[in-house]
């Protein structure tokens, strides 16, 4: 296998008294597809925020194509390549969905340009949202404002503005809660069409049959530690994540 | 448009001594420009952000404290004409500082203790001046206005000066929110001030981002504050700091609107002439009861200013 | 000799100053530690309280400690209803916390400038029989003025924590903090008990408004200059921790004492600023925070 894209290693978490995270190692390659498993509250959601950089980690390190990131910003790992959606969708609510993108693409995908601003420029960054959006099949809701959204419309823009950041690695965090048959097979699509043009995806997400069928490889977590590690079709057999989802 | 407008303000700024021949009301009126310049000063942050400052007049009152300094430090050069145009940036410069200080101790933190170090620091200013003989302490200095007018080819005298002074900086002062706001850098503010972990993971720097509009913010408090100690000839600390300036500084771009430039000027414009006119006919407690009654009145009703109602007459979202 | 004596009789002043603090600090360690209100005016009420004192003392020859406690229903009706206002026009809307804290800085403006109207920037002082009249302990001095406050100060701390322990209610408000779904599923109505809470903040108002003007002469800008300290205490104690807030308000005290013994009383202020920073910057969790 390549050199891996993300690696995580020792990565521990407190709050507290309540631990977390407990010496979590993970690695993910370029252009994988691995998904993130394990019953409510073993952590799934605080090792992305650690990932992301939205919590600093107590113990451990996370590399970046090599690079150690754990002390960077978020802002800063975006722009290196490290992209989230959040759980529950998070989207700037004075702006339209265009402008929505427009963050994401001003401050990452066209850095540097942006302090010699043109029309030019302007009209370029419109351009390639509306691609992304085109893509999402969102295009028709480019001027709305995202209280006018439907559930997956909202799930689709949270993609949006994660892939207008240009990422190497998206971090989708339960990208398909609370939706229908057809709409997870939706958003399934756009994230295998994602992953086909190179951008690894983690996957944290219940829906059973969207993880086994997504990933290549899953990592499940129990009470912060990492339990099992496998195939899809290997992980659904393991009797240790069985007792994890099930008790004893 | 825009520029026309533009113009036309910067023309009757100029216009205005020759238009008007009573004083009085240019006094009014560099009262009413100060306040346009507070309200867009403070809504850099607050508006544009979403950081509230609650002590605005520690800021304002450092400016016009940084002119005293000054004016105290170069006795042989307390009459020159320049000193006065050396005062503004130097006031900026210090009261820019000093945002850009609280920044750095409060906006890693969640807006609401920024919110509170700024009244803590309206106190602890307060303080400071009080006991600083240097400045004047707790019983004030004078200020002794130039013999001659600056400029004295264009001012018949020096009122004048101070109020087209005064409209300048806030020709200045609107132009730069302007900007600000068009800009990337008010993109990411908005984006801040929407939702900042959001932003953050967007790729928006937000701390500098914050940092910068805490400092820009701060530098226009003390700009506005710069020429006070010349206008009123005399400054002491139970005014400088007074809460009038934290309450309208805050209250103008709310009842305004915070969303844009257009707001604070709005608001500081019939705010601030309606403070005035009343202050001839009723008691200045009573007019500022009435403030602070407009601000919750809108703060509940309408929260998008009167721009946002004006925005909802004419259909427009 | 000299500077231990002086250094003990800070120390006493600043225990029962701190004591005291913790009175002003406790009602808002409810509305803002408990509730997530940025209740700025918190203060303001208190002054509002001590007029209230002040003018029952004037009209009735009411002992001030008496009154505090007979305006206290009043003071929880009323912040009963400025939840509700609160309750509607910001919460429910989600609006962004910067509006919240507007409308409770605009209040705070209301009360200090109404008080200004109508009585006026004079300081007004307590009127009762302890005022005046200090224990000896040896060399040490414990005025009356100061003791008396303290002991109503932990004895109100105490009855608030007994009824957020043992009561029913009391124990839903602390609920209402952690798990708003939980207590919905007890059967409880989180905005009735919200209310009520915020009631209870704004109560003790009342009583910590007597206190305050025992202790020092009150006009209405006083306010303003508590706001650091009381926010220092609740930070300092930790958000969610009302037990806290004595501990919290005894190390302000006695850290503000001294400070104003050995540099001067103008930098008592700054003392609270600069808790709160610290705090903030090294140990945002306080001293006993979730």
């Amino acid at each position: 296998m390549s050199a891996p894209l993300l690696e995580v290693r020792g990565l521990s978490k407190r709050f507290g008294g309540f631990t977390a995270l407990r010496a979590v190692d993970m690695v993910v390659g370029p252009g994988e597809r691995v998904g993130l498993i394990g019953p409510n509250g073993s952590g799934k959601t605080t090792l992305i925020n650690c990932i992301s950089g939205a919590l600093r980690q107590d113990q451990g390190e996370i590399r970046l194509a090599g690079q150690d990131i754990s002390r960077l910003p978020a802002h800063r790992r975006t722009r290196l390549g490290i992209a989230r959606s959040f759980q529950i969708p998070r989207p700037f609510h004075s702006m339209t969905v265009l402008e929505n993108l427009a963050i994401p693409l001003e401050y990452v995908a066209h850095r540097g340009s942006h302090r010699t601003s043109t029309e030019h420029e302007a009209r370029e960054i419109r351009d390639e949202g509306m691609h992304i959006l085109e893509q999402m099949n969102l295009q028709t809701k480019a001027d709305a404002k995202s209280e006018e959204l439907t559930q997956i419309e909202l799930r689709k823009l949270e993609l949006a503005r994660a892939l207008a950041a240009r990422p190497q690695l998206l971090l989708a965090d339960e990208a398909m809660a609370g939706l229908s048959g057809g709409e997870i097979d939706e958003v399934l699509e756009i994230l295998l069409e994602l992953n086909t043009r190179g951008i690894a995806v983690l996957m944290i997400e219940h829906i059973m049959r969207a993880v086994m069928g997504f990933s290549e490889r899953v990592v499940c977590l129990d009470a912060g530690a990492r339990i099992a590690e496998g195939t899809p079709e290997l992980i659904v057999q393991d009797p240790v994540v069985e007792r994890a989802y099930l008790g004893e | 448009m825009f520029w026309i407008g533009l113009l036309t303000a910067l023309g009757l700024v100029f216009a205005a001594p020759h238009l008007v021949g009573n004083e009085f009301y240019l006094r009014t009126g560099y009262t009413v420009l100060q306040f346009v310049v507070l309200a867009t000063a403070w809504n850099l942050l607050g508006g544009y952000a979403g950081y509230v400052n609650f002590g605005a007049a520690a800021f304002f009152a450092v400016g016009a404290y940084t002119t005293v300094f000054l004016y105290k430090l170069f006795p042989l050069f307390q009459v020159p004409v320049w000193m006065i145009f050396l005062m503004v940036p130097a006031a900026g410069l210090v009261a820019g500082l000093l945002g850009l200080i609280t920044g750095l101790l409060t906006l890693r933190l969640r807006g609401v203790y920024f919110s509170i170090a700024t009244l803590a620091l309206a106190v602890v200013m307060h303080t400071v001046v009080t006991n600083w003989r240097f400045i004047g302490g707790a019983t004030g200095v004078s200020i002794l206005p130039p013999r001659e007018v600056p400029l004295a080819f264009m001012f018949h005298s020096y009122v004048e000066f101070l109020f087209v002074m005064m409209g300048c900086i806030t020709v200045a002062a609107l132009l730069l929110a302007r900007y600000v706001e068009r800009s990337w850098i008010g993109r990411g503010l908005a984006a801040i001030r929407d939702d900042e972990d959001a932003a953050e993971c967007m790729g928006v720097p937000t701390l500098r981002l914050k940092l910068f509009a805490a400092t820009l913010s701060g530098c226009l408090f003390g700009v506005a504050g710069a020429p006070l100690p010349y206008q009123v000839g005399y400054i002491e600390p139970m005014s400088a700091f007074s809460l009038v300036y934290a309450v309208n500084a805050l209250a103008m771009p709310m009842i305004g609107g915070t969303a844009t430039w257009l707001g604070p000027l709005l608001g500081a414009l019939l705010l601030g002439s309606a403070q005035e006119a009343a202050r001839v006919t009723i008691s200045s407690e009573l007019n500022l009861l009435i403030t602070g009654a407009l601000l919750i009145v809108f703060v509940v009703v309408a929260p998008q200013g009167l721009i946002g109602l004006l925005r909802r007459l004419r259909g427009t979202p | 000799m000299l500077n231990l004596e002086l250094f003990c009789n800070a120390l006493t002043i600043g225990v029962l100053l701190g004591g005291v603090y913790c009175a002003l600090a406790i009602g808002l360690s409810v509305s803002f530690g408990l509730l997530d209100v940025v209740n700025i005016a918190h203060p303001a009420f208190i002054v509002l309280g001590a007029y209230a004192a002040s003018l029952m003392g004037q009209w009735f020859s009411c002992d001030p400690i008496l009154a505090g406690v007979l305006m206290t229903p009043f003071f929880f009706l009323v912040g009963r209803a400025l939840y509700q206002i609160y309750y509607l026009s910001f919460e429910r809307r989600g609006a962004e916390a910067l509006r919240g804290m507007a409308f409770f800085f605009g209040l705070m403006f209301i009360i200090e400038v109404g008080l200004i109207m109508s009585f006026g920037v004079d300081y007004r002082v307590a009127e009762a029989s302890y005022i005046g009249v200090s224990y000896q302990v040896g060399w040490l001095g414990i005025p009356l003025r100061l003791l008396l406050p303290f002991l109503v100060s932990l004895a109100m701390a105490a009855l608030l924590l007994l009824f957020l322990g043992r009561t029913f209610t009391g124990r839903a408000i602390r609920a209402v903090a952690q798990d708003r779904m939980a207590l919905m599923l007890m059967g409880a109505d989180p905005v009735r008990i919200k209310q009520i809470a915020f009631g209870l903040s704004l109560g003790s108002c009342a009583v910590a408004g007597s206190l305050l003007l025992i202790i020092i002469p009150v006009e209405p800008s006083v306010g303003r200059v508590y706001i650091g300290q009381v926010f220092a205490i609740v930070v300092l104690a930790g958000l969610g921790s009302v037990s806290g807030t004595l501990v919290a308000g005894l190390l302000l005290g006695v850290a503000e004492s001294l400070v104003a013994k050995f540099y001067g009383p103008s930098w008592a202020p700054a003392v609270s600023f600069g808790i709160l920073l610290a705090v903030l910057g090294f140990r945002p969790a306080g001293l006993f925070g979730r």
